[in-house]
């Protein structure tokens, strides 16, 4: 016990200020989170600060990374790296705002079935189960022979609105056996509302994996938005790295030795979700203390 | 003597160092004695019974023997035990609920343990037990789920003695039951070894009062040490040793009001047993500690059978 | 002050709420001001539910349950003078947070005007009061501390309102026996402060120690009430009589009930088809099932 005194900071903190005391120390979280946000600047700042647009054709085709075309180019001579960062802005933006829309109806579902139980339960529960077994890709199909999809912002819209199910689900099994928990009956006997006791209650329990819900759907996203891409339904101008893949692909990339065409996007969509999870690993033991002491 | 532990210490590995839950136990028990082994949470009554069959992964024993029948048991050999359970010493876990697999058929779980074993399934026999702790034949063909936790605890006692082990351990069978039931299926352990299904038993429990009703000798633990050791009766009525006392004193009877007679706890809480202090692991809630109880008290036989390690009993 | 009349409790199970059980079958019963009142039973007697259903977190199917003849209605003025502590000490607090949070909800909710300095003051004397050293429990997470540090935590929490009446659900079941005796004598003392206890139990030695009235349950019924002495020593109901033989006892024998064929309250039930055998205890006829109809 007298150990265990010495790790909690002695000062008295806020929840907020000791989650980010135990933070700043936690080496997996902030390498995590700096992953990303190196990649995310590059997208942000990238586009602004090249000249040139990514699907421009230029003179030297084929060529390895040099000085001039960091990544290479590709068959057509359009220089990756500036494919690259306009693919990484594309990407971030359909996986935010997939991911987003999808992690927020998914939590208001899965926490309001999941906490008041019964008939609401019920419904909610069979509304997701049909969104669930709807074929996703049947129905952007025709969404998109009649609206057509032609902006990065549209496809993820209509990502998020397939893809939170099953993080309803998952959320409403966990907030499930936690409004059984004890505390629970006394955050209502200290005078708590619903509102108030899912947020500050049954979330702050689960944040960890209501965290990893959001880079599910977050690279869940990024997935369905390449494949999108693939079949011709994706954003007709622009870039992302799943049109990059897919570009390299359809020009047998891999056969000619053009390896800069394909690795740097494959590589961003592996560093982004690795790092995600890394934090997210990280971020568990920020917020549990029973991790903190190990 | 059926059973012969000797200086017995398991720790477990933590991140933080070994946690010392057993610390140089000695003990014997004889052949168709029931030890009733009693303490609080913590004091490693329960790692005693689980290293006495199975060794979780954390554990390590660290010294001493433990010898069954002149057969010294490799406690610590997972693979080399496996020879010696359910044959030689079984257990009845304390959640026999979980213990029984959801989606077999009783019948079917027990040709299948036993076939597994090596053993062929006497039904007349399996039968005769199973009435003479009171399940009608029928259980055979119910799921577990079909069952009372008293019907699945009691089950569980007839599938576990069913190759007639020398060695039952009971690890809190009746802590999860009601009141009635407990009482049933405390007979039905009595019964067991009266029968001779089991030669010998460790009834490991934090109820003392129900310890009394089915056990010969009581042990009781402190800390990963044995405090005292004595019949049954002698631990009830002439305790020794003052942590025993003072748990006897803490103990609400029927008929204790608190309007009449006000109970008194103990004072502070057990050691860790990451860092133990040394000496009596007792001194710091004892009220007689003197100067010597710095010094690790040895067990004593201080009358026939009744061992106690405390400088001042 | 708290008086139930006739509280059944039916759970709808299966899918839309088709199949419907009932937990507790019109049971009625008071506690008075000051007194510790013991609701014994074993799993499944609907113990449980009748405390969550007083203190306001399940609803009643029928019947009624009035706190200074008002009917319960759960909210913040309602929990100023009603409280209660359950079984499991670490599941009553959030493992997330430190635990004295518990000690700031309840400053949000009701005292958000007391200055801090004064309001540390008061939780401070409302730890002492459950002989906990302030130093070592506050700042601390729930896994650091000891099922009865907690246990306690939550009487002080309670005390800190100004209730009236404390439902305590098996809340030393978890504890060690040397420690948990302290968390009762803790209860007992709450009545000098003029507090109500309402401590469920399926402990009759516990139930014993502490309370002045008991109530026996059995599947959701009233079977026994009354002084605890007299349920004790001179058990009515074959029910009782089989709970108190089975329970161990230090100092005898187990023995076994003489099951009653013959049921003398047969036909003379009251309401609820409780008889009042001596003055204010009251038993149910042992053929209750049946004799029903045949009642006064």
């Amino acid at each position: 016990m007298t150990a265990l005194q010495d790790v909690a900071p002695r000062e008295p903190a806020g929840v907020r200020r000791e989650a980010l005391y135990f933070a700043v120390r936690n080496g997996k979280l902030m390498a995590g989170f700096g992953i990303v946000l190196a990649l995310l600047l590059l997208g942000l700042l990238g586009p602004v600060l090249l000249p040139g647009a990514p699907n421009e054709y230029g003179p030297k085709p084929m060529a390895p990374p040099s000085g001039e075309h960091w990544f290479g180019t590709t068959t057509f001579g359009q220089d990756v790296f500036l494919q690259f960062v306009y693919g990484l802005r594309a990407t971030f933006a359909v996986g935010v705002v997939g991911g987003g829309i999808a992690a927020v109806i998914g939590m208001l579902v899965g926490f309001v079935a999941g906490y008041r139980g019964g008939i609401v339960d019920e419904i909610l529960n069979m509304l997701t189960n049909v969104i669930l077994v709807i074929p996703t890709l049947a129905v952007l199909l025709i969404i998109n022979a009649y609206l057509g999809i032609r902006s990065v912002a549209v496809q993820g819209l209509f990502i998020g609105l397939t893809q939170w199910p099953w993080a309803a689900r998952a959320i409403r099994a966990q907030t499930f056996s936690l409004r059984t928990r004890e505390f629970v009956d006394l955050a209502r006997m200290s005078g708590a509302g619903t509102g108030r006791i899912i947020a500050r209650e049954i979330a702050p329990n689960m944040s960890s994996y209501l965290f990893m819900t959001f880079i599910l759907l977050f690279g869940g996203s990024v997935l369905i938005a390449s494949s999108l891409d693939f079949i011709g339904l994706g954003p007709t101008e622009g870039v992302s790295l799943g049109l990059m893949l897919q570009n390299s692909n359809q020009w047998s990339a891999l056969q000619l030795g053009l390896w800069w065409w394909f690795v740097p996007p494959g590589a961003a969509i592996t560093a982004i979700v690795g790092a995600l999870y890394v934090a997210n690993v990280g971020l568990d033991e920020v917020f549990n203390p029973k991790l903190r002491e190990t | 003597m059926s059973l012969q532990v000797s200086e017995l210490q398991v720790y477990y590995r933590t991140l933080k160092g070994d946690v010392r839950a057993l610390d140089g136990m000695s003990f014997e028990l004889g052949d168709g004695e029931i030890l009733g082994l009693v303490g609080e949470s913590g004091c490693g009554k329960s790692t005693l019974g689980k290293s006495l069959i199975r060794m979780d992964s954390r554990m390590r024993r660290v010294g001493g023997t433990v010898v069954l029948d002149g057969h010294e048991l490799p406690i610590d050999d997972d693979r080399a035990m496996n020879e010696f359970r359910f044959a030689e010493v079984s257990l009845i876990p304390q959640y026999a609920m979980s213990a029984l697999n959801p989606t077999r058929k009783i019948r079917k779980m027990v040709t299948e343990l036993l076939n597994s074993r090596g053993a062929t399934l006497d039904l007349d026999e399996l039968e005769l037990r199973m009435s003479q702790v009171g399940l009608p034949r029928e259980v055979l063909d119910r799921y577990p789920i079909e069952l009372s936790g008293g019907m699945k605890q009691r089950m569980v006692m007839v599938i576990s003695t069913l190759l007639n082990p020398s060695l039952l351990i009971a690890d809190e069978v009746t802590s999860a039951l009601d009141v009635s039931t407990q009482k049933s299926v405390a007979r039905a352990l009595l019964g067991f070894r009266d029968s001779l299904y089991v030669k010998s038993m460790i009834f490991v429990t934090h109820d003392l009062a129900l310890t009394h009703h089915i056990a010969d000798t009581i042990m009781v633990m402190y800390a990963g040490k044995l405090a005292e050791k004595a019949p049954a009766d002698v631990i009830v009525k002439a305790p020794r040793h003052p942590y025993t006392k003072l748990l006897l004193d803490a103990l609400p009877e029927v008929g204790v009001r608190y309007t009449d007679r006000r109970l008194e706890g103990i004072a502070g809480s057990p050691p860790s047993l990451l860092n133990p202090p040394t000496g009596c692991r007792f001194r710091d809630r004892c009220p007689i500690a003197g100067e010597e109880c710095a010094e690790d008290p040895p067990v004593t036989e201080l009358a026939p059978d009744h061992h106690v390690a405390c400088w001042k009993a | 002050m708290l008086r139930l009349h006739d509280v059944t409790k039916e759970f709808r199970i299966g899918a839309f709420g088709g199949g419907r059980v009932a937990a507790v079958k019109g049971v009625s019963f008071e506690v008075v001001p000051g007194e510790v009142v013991s609701l014994i039973g074993e799993s499944g007697s609907g113990k449980s539910t009748i405390g969550r259903m007083i203190l306001g977190l399940n609803a009643v199917t029928s019947g009624s349950i009035t706190f200074d003849g008002l009917p319960v209605r759960a909210g913040k003025e309602y929990y100023r003078r009603v409280q209660g502590i359950f079984q499991d000490p670490f599941s009553s607090f959030n493992p997330v947070f430190k635990a004295d949070r518990v000690f700031a909800m309840i400053k949000d909710a009701y005292y958000p005007a007391v200055p801090a300095p004064e309001w540390d003051e008061r939780v401070s004397t409302s730890l002492s009061d459950v002989r906990l050293n302030p130093g070592q429990v506050l700042g601390k997470y729930p896994h650091q501390l000891s099922g009865g540090q907690l246990q306690r935590l939550l009487i002080a929490r309670a005390l800190l309102l100004d209730i009236k009446l404390l439902v305590a659900d098996e809340i030393t079941s978890m504890l060690d026996a040397s420690t948990r005796i302290d968390v009762l004598n803790l209860l007992a003392e709450l009545k000098v402060r003029g507090l109500s206890v309402l401590y469920i139990t399926h402990d009759l030695s516990l139930g014993n120690y502490l309370a002045e009235r008991t109530v026996v349950l059995r599947s959701g019924t009233v079977v026994e009430m009354g002084p605890t002495e007299r349920v004790f020593g001179d058990p009515l109901h074959p029910y009782t009589r089989e709970l108190l033989s089975a329970v161990p006892r230090l100092h005898a024998a187990w023995d076994d009930a003489v099951p009653v064929d013959t049921c003398v309250y047969h036909g003379k039930g009251g309401t609820n088809g409780l008889a009042e055998a001596a003055p204010g205890h009251f038993v149910a006829c042992a053929q209750l099932e049946t004799c029903q109809g045949v009642s006064s």
